[in-house]
C-alpha cells in the first residue's frame, strides 16, 4: 500500500514502559520536537512514586504523554499511537487508547514470565483486539541490541537506548525529522561521541524500521501547525514557570528572592529550579523539615526579601501554623502548594484540587489571606508573579494553588519581557520616619508598612501575640476585634485590584460551567466543542479565589442552571455557596487523582441541559 | 578563604541603657530572666554593632517575652520556631546580628529539630537558650531537660524522661561554640556572652536560670553562694582546670575519664591538672567536660568554640561566585535561554 498522509488538528502520543525505560526523555523529545516544528503542545507525565518499583509489573508503569496540534489546551484524552515498551505498561494503558489507535510495542518483551507478571493469562493480542486497533508488533530490544553489537557497546548501554528506536517510529508515523532529537544529543552526550553515535544510530533503525512497514502507512499523520499570536516561544513545566514567575517579580520589585523549602512531590522543582540561579540572586534554602522552609521564609520577609516557600498538601498541613504568624504579622509571602492527591500522603505523583478548604480555612483563629490559582503550566508563571505582586503591595501571605498536572505537565509559553509585566511597588516604610508606627494602614488597602531592620529609626517588634496599631501588645477587647476586622478588610480589599471575572462561550447560555485552576483546559475544549454543536452553554474560570472578583455574584445570577467543576469532592462549590446561597449549583467532581476528560464533561453538560 | 564580616560597626559608642526599651517587663519578680536580661544588655554595647542592625528572635515562653525589653528590631514568633526564622533572618540579610532566644522546651522538645540542624549549619546565630528545666508559662509541666524523677504537674509519680544535657546536643550537631552561663554571676554571664558575638559561626549559650514559681532552686545545688565555688568550675582557654573554695581542687584526665583531685593530696600536683584548650576540634573532650555533674563540678564558661568557616560565609562566597561567573545577568536572559523559537 502506498504511503498516505492523513492531515489533522490534533494528535495524542503516549509513551509508557517501565520506570527506567526512558520514557519522560521520549516524551520530552518528541514534544520538543513538535513544538520547534510548529506545533501547539501539552505533555503530561504520569509516573509512579516508587523510583523503580519491580521490574515489569503495573506499579512501576511510567508514561508521558504529549498532546501536539494546532490549539492545544490540555495534553489530550486518550492517544491515537501509544508506545508500549512491556507487558504491564501495555496492559495499563489500554483503556487509554482511542478506538482504532496505533499501538506500538516492544514484541521481545512479551516473554511468558513477562506476561505473567503484568497479570495475562493468554496471549493478550486476540484477534478482537487485533480488528480493534493497529498494533505493530516491533522487535525493538533485538533490533536496538543488534545495533548496540554493531557498535561495539555493551548491553547495558545499549538497552539504555530502546526508547530511541520508539521514538524513531513515532516521528516517521507523525511526519517529523529526527533533525532535533540528533542535535540535542549531539549536546547532551557532548563528551561521549560513543553515546551520540549508537543513540542516533537506534533512533535512525526505529524511523526506517517504520517506514518499511505497510501496516502503518495508512496511519500516518501530518499535524496542522498551530496558529499562535506572534512572537517568541518555548517549552515550559509549571514548576519551571512559577519559579520564573518569583525570579521576575523579585527583579521588578528589587526585594531580593528567598525560599525555603523542604523535598516533596509534585513541588521539589520549583525549589530545583530556584537553586540553579544564585547568579540572578535567588537565596535558596532548603530547610529541615517543612515548618522551617516556612518560618525562615518569614523571617527572610522579616528582613525585606520577597519571601517564598514552596510545597504540596501534607506539607502545607505542617506549615498552617506558621501561615497564622504570617497573617498575624502582616508580611508579605507567597506559598505554592502544587497540589496533589490526598489526604495524608495521599497520591502523591497523581493530580488533585482538595486544598482549596486548606487554602482558604486551615488557619486558627480568623485568619484570612489571598488565594490565587494557576490555570496552566504556562500561566503558573504571571500567577508566580501576581502573587508576589499582591503579597508585597497589601502586605500578606499568598497562596498560589498549582497541581501536579500543571506543575509536571508542560506548554508552550510565548515568552515576555520582563519590563512589560506590570510594575511592583512594595509598602517600604521610610527610614527615621517619626510617625512610623507598625500598624498604621494604608486608607485604600489597609495594608501596614514593611519597616525591614537595618534601617535607622524604625526599630520595632513583631509576633504572634495580639498587638495594638501602634505596635505594643494589646490583650483590650476593643482593640482585638478591631485588627481581626482590619486583618479581614485588608484582604477584602484586594478586590479592588484585580480585574472582573470573564465569561466565555454562548452569551444567552443556559448552563454556565465554573471552573478553577488546573482544569482550563479540558473545560475549555469542552465548552468550545458544545458551543460548535450549538449547545448553550457559557464558562468561567477562577484564578482569584481569595478574595473573588467583584462581578463573581452578578455573573453567577445570570444563568438559569450552573455547574462547577473540580477535581476535589465539592469545595469550591461549597465555597461559592457560602458567599451566595442564593443561586442553585450542581457540582462535577472527579476524585480519581486524574485530569477531567472532554468526553465525560461533555456528557455532564448535555445531561444537565435536558433536565 | 578570606574572613568576612558582615553586620557593620557602630559609628558611635552605646551604653546598655541605649538598649532598654520603654515597655513594662512583665516577668515574676526574682525571676532569672532579669539577670539574663540586664547582661544581655550590657553585652550589645560591647558587640560594637550598630544597634539598627541586632534582630532578636524568640519562640515561646516566658524567655521568649524578651525582644519587647530590648530596644532593637525583634520577632516574638511561635513555639519552636526562633531558630528556622533567625536562620531566614540571617540568609536574607547578613548585615544583622542575629540573636535567638529560647527556653530549654521551646529550643529542645518542639523546637529540637530547628535546633540541631541551626548548630549543625553553623550559621552565624547567637542562641541563648534559657534553662530552667521546666515548662513556666504553662505553670510546671517537665520540661526535656528536667531531672529524672522529679515530681511536676505533668508527673505526679516522678519523670522517667531521661533529660537532655544541651551541651551534648550541640557537640552531637557539630556545634562549633558552646558555654554554659549562671543567671546569678551576670557579670560572667556578659563576657561568655561577649565571647559567643565574637564566634564566627553559631555559638550556644546555655544559661542556668531559676524559676522561683514552678521550679525553685532547681540549680541551687551548684549555685548557691555556700557551695558554687565547689560544685562549679569557671574554665578559661589556656588555664589550668582549678576550682574551689581554695582554688586547690582541680579536674584530672585519668585516661579513662575526667576525675576531681585535690592538689598536694595523693601526690597531686599542678602538672597533674588539665589545661582548658576550648579550640580542639574533636569533640571527646569538652562533651565530657558539658557532661560533668555530680562528683565533677559543673563547667561554667566557653567550653567550646572551635574555628570552621561559617555557613554564612560560605554561603555569601557562593553568591558572589555566582553572581560573578553566572550565564544570567537578568531574568530577561534566562527567558531567552535554551530552546526557543519565533512565531511571525
Amino acid at each position: 500500500m502506498a504511503k498516505q498522509i492523513i492531515e489533522t488538528d490534533s494528535v495524542v502520543v503516549k509513551f509508557v514502559g517501565d520506570s527506567g525505560d526512558g520514557m519522560q526523555l521520549s516524551g520530552t523529545l518528541f514534544s520538543d520536537a513538535a513544538a520547534l516544528g510548529g506545533n501547539d503542545i501539552a505533555t503530561f507525565p504520569d509516573y509512579p512514586a516508587e523510583i523503580r518499583a519491580p521490574h515489569n509489573t503495573i506499579a512501576g508503569v511510567s508514561g508521558y504523554q504529549v498532546h501536539i496540534g494546532s490549539h492545544i489546551y490540555s495534553s489530550g484524552d486518550k492517544c491515537d499511537f501509544l508506545v508500549a515498551m512491556n507487558p504491564a505498561s501495555f496492559r495499563s494503558n489500554l483503556k487509554w487508547a482511542k478506538k482504532g489507535a496505533t499501538i506500538i510495542v516492544d514484541i521481545d518483551t512479551f516473554t511468558d514470565e513477562a506476561m505473567t507478571k503484568a497479570g495475562y493469562t493468554s496471549n493478550p493480542f486476540t484477534d478482537e483486539l487485533e480488528r480493534e486497533y493497529t498494533i505493530v508488533k516491533a522487535p525493538v530490544t533485538s533490533f536496538t541490541k543488534r545495533i548496540g553489537e554493531e557498535k561495539g557497546a555493551d548491553l547495558k548501554t545499549s538497552e539504555k537506548c530502546r526508547n530511541m528506536f520508539a521514538l524513531g517510529i513515532i516521528f516517521y508515523v507523525t511526519n517529523k525529522s529526527l533533525k532535533q532529537t540528533e542535535t540535542y544529543l549531539e549536546r547532551k552526550f557532548a563528551k561521549k561521541p560513543a553515546v551520540v553515535e549508537l543513540n542516533k544510530a537506534v533512533l535512525r533503525e526505529g524511523y526506517e524500521y517504520a517506514e518499511k512497514l505497510e501496516l502503518i502507512h495508512s496511519h500516518i499523520v501530518e499535524v496542522s501547525h498551530a496558529k499562535m499570536p506572534d512572537g517568541k516561544y518555548r517549552n515550559i513545566t509549571g514548576n519551571v514557570a512559577t519559579a520564573w514567575g518569583l525570579l521576575a517579580a523579585s527583579e521588578r520589585s528589587g526585594r531580593q528572592l528567598f525560599l525555603g523549602s523542604y523535598p516533596i512531590t509534585p513541588a521539589t522543582d520549583v525549589m530545583v529550579e530556584l537553586a540553579k540561579h544564585k547568579s540572578l540572586g535567588a537565596r535558596v534554602f532548603q530547610a529541615e523539615d517543612e515548618i522551617a522552609g516556612i518560618c525562615s521564609a518569614i523571617g527572610a520577609s522579616y528582613a525585606g526579601a520577597l519571601a517564598c516557600t514552596s510545597t504540596s498538601g501534607p506539607g502545607l498541613s505542617l506549615k498552617s501554623e506558621a501561615l497564622g504568624l504570617a497573617v498575624m504579622t502582616e508580611l508579605p509571602l507567597v506559598v505554592v502548594d502544587v497540589q496533589r492527591g490526598g489526604p495524608s500522603t495521599g497520591l502523591p505523583t497523581k493530580t488533585e484540587q482538595s486544598d482549596l478548604n486548606q487554602a482558604l480555612y486551615g488557619r486558627n483563629g480568623e485568619a484570612p489571606l489571598i488565594v490565587v490559582a494557576a490555570s496552566s503550566s504556562a500561566n503558573c508563571f504571571y500567577w508566580a508573579y501576581t502573587a508576589a505582586k499582591l503579597a508585597l503591595e497589601h502586605m500578606t501571605p499568598v497562596i498560589l494553588l498549582t497541581d501536579g498536572y500543571l506543575g509536571n505537565g508542560s506548554q508552550l509559553f510565548r515568552i515576555p519581557k520582563v519590563a512589560d509585566l506590570p510594575g511592583i511597588t512594595p509598602r517600604l516604610a521610610t527610614p527615621n520616619d517619626p510617625n512610623y508606627r507598625p500598624f498604621r494602614r494604608d486608607e485604600e488597602t489597609f495594608a501596614r508598612e514593611w519597616a525591614i531592620p537595618g534601617m535607622e529609626g524604625l526599630r520595632h517588634r513583631v509576633g504572634g501575640l495580639e498587638k495594638c496599631p501602634d505596635g505594643p501588645l494589646s490583650t483590650d477587647p476593643e482593640n482585638h476585634a478591631l485588627m481581626v476586622h482590619n486583618r479581614q478588610e485588608k484582604v477584602n480589599r484586594v478586590a479592588n485590584y484585580i480585574p472582573d471575572q470573564e465569561v466565555t462561550g454562548d452569551p444567552n447560555a443556559d448552563l454556565l460551567v465554573v471552573g478553577w485552576g488546573g482544569t482550563s483546559g479540558a473545560l475549555t475544549l469542552a465548552v468550545e466543542e458544545m458551543n460548535k454543536e450549538g449547545k448553550k452553554v457559557a464558562y468561567t474560570h477562577f484564578n482569584y479565589i481569595c478574595p473573588l472578583p467583584k462581578n463573581t455574584g452578578e455573573i453567577l445570577h445570570k444563568y438559569k442552571k450552573i455547574v462547577v467543576c473540580e477535581l476535589n469532592n465539592g469545595q469550591f462549590a461549597g465555597y461559592l455557596r457560602t458567599q451566595f446561597p442564593e443561586c442553585p449549583m450542581k457540582q462535577y467532581n472527579k476524585i480519581m487523582g486524574l485530569p477531567f476528560e472532554v468526553g465525560e464533561l461533555k456528557d455532564c453538560f448535555t445531561k444537565i441541559l435536558g433536565e | 578563604m578570606a574572613e568576612r564580616h558582615f553586620v557593620p560597626k557602630a559609628d558611635k559608642e552605646y551604653t546598655k541603657a541605649d538598649f532598654q526599651s520603654d515597655q513594662m517587663v512583665k516577668w515574676c519578680p526574682g525571676c532569672g530572666d532579669h539577670a539574663i536580661l540586664a547582661s544581655l544588655l550590657a553585652t550589645f554595647p560591647k558587640t560594637g554593632h550598630k544597634k539598627e542592625n541586632i534582630c532578636m528572635v524568640s519562640g515561646i515562653g516566658c524567655s521568649s517575652r524578651i525582644p519587647y525589653y530590648v530596644d532593637t528590631y525583634g520577632f516574638h514568633s511561635i513555639h519552636g520556631r526562633a531558630c528556622a526564622i533567625a536562620t531566614g533572618v540571617k540568609l536574607a540579610n547578613p548585615s544583622l546580628s542575629v540573636w535567638v532566644n529560647m527556653g530549654d522546651g521551646d529550643s529542645m522538645a518542639i523546637g529540637g529539630n530547628h535546633l540541631i540542624h541551626a548548630v549543625r549549619r553553623n550559621q552565624d546565630l547567637n542562641i541563648t537558650i534559657f534553662n530552667n528545666e521546666i515548662y513556666g508559662l504553662t505553670k510546671g509541666q517537665y520540661s526535656p531537660t528536667t531531672k529524672f524523677g522529679q515530681v511536676t504537674k505533668t508527673s505526679p509519680y516522678g519523670t522517667i524522661d531521661y533529660p537532655f544535657n544541651p551541651g551534648e546536643l550541640v557537640m552531637g550537631a557539630q556545634g562549633t561554640f558552646f558555654a554554659r552561663a549562671l543567671d546569678c554571676v551576670p557579670q560572667l554571664t556578659t563576657s561568655i556572652m561577649t565571647r559567643a558575638a565574637q564566634h564566627d559561626g553559631t555559638s550556644v549559650v546555655e544559661v542556668l536560670q531559676n524559676c522561683m514559681i514552678f521550679n525553685d532552686k532547681t540549680h541551687a545545688a551548684i549555685t548557691d553562694r555556700a557551695v558554687r565555688d565547689d560544685r562549679t568550675i569557671i574554665l578559661e582557654h589556656g588555664k589550668p582546670m582549678i576550682f574551689g573554695k581554695d582554688k586547690n581542687k582541680g579536674i584530672r584526665f585519668n585516661g579513662r575519664c575526667l576525675e576531681a583531685v585535690t592538689i598536694g593530696e595523693n601526690g597531686i600536683t599542678m602538672d597533674d591538672i588539665m589545661i582548658h584548650d576550648e579550640t580542639t576540634e574533636d569533640t571527646g573532650i569538652h562533651m565530657m567536660l558539658a557532661r560533668m555533674s555530680g562528683d565533677l563540678p559543673v563547667a561554667i564558661g566557653v567550653i567550646r568554640n572551635v574555628k570552621k568557616t561559617s555557613y554564612t560565609q560560605l554561603y555569601e562566597d557562593q553568591m558572589d561566585e555566582c553572581k560573578a561567573t553566572g550565564k544570567y545577568h537578568c531574568v530577561d536572559d534566562l527567558l531567552n535561554s535554551g530552546d526557543t523559537w519565533i512565531v511571525e
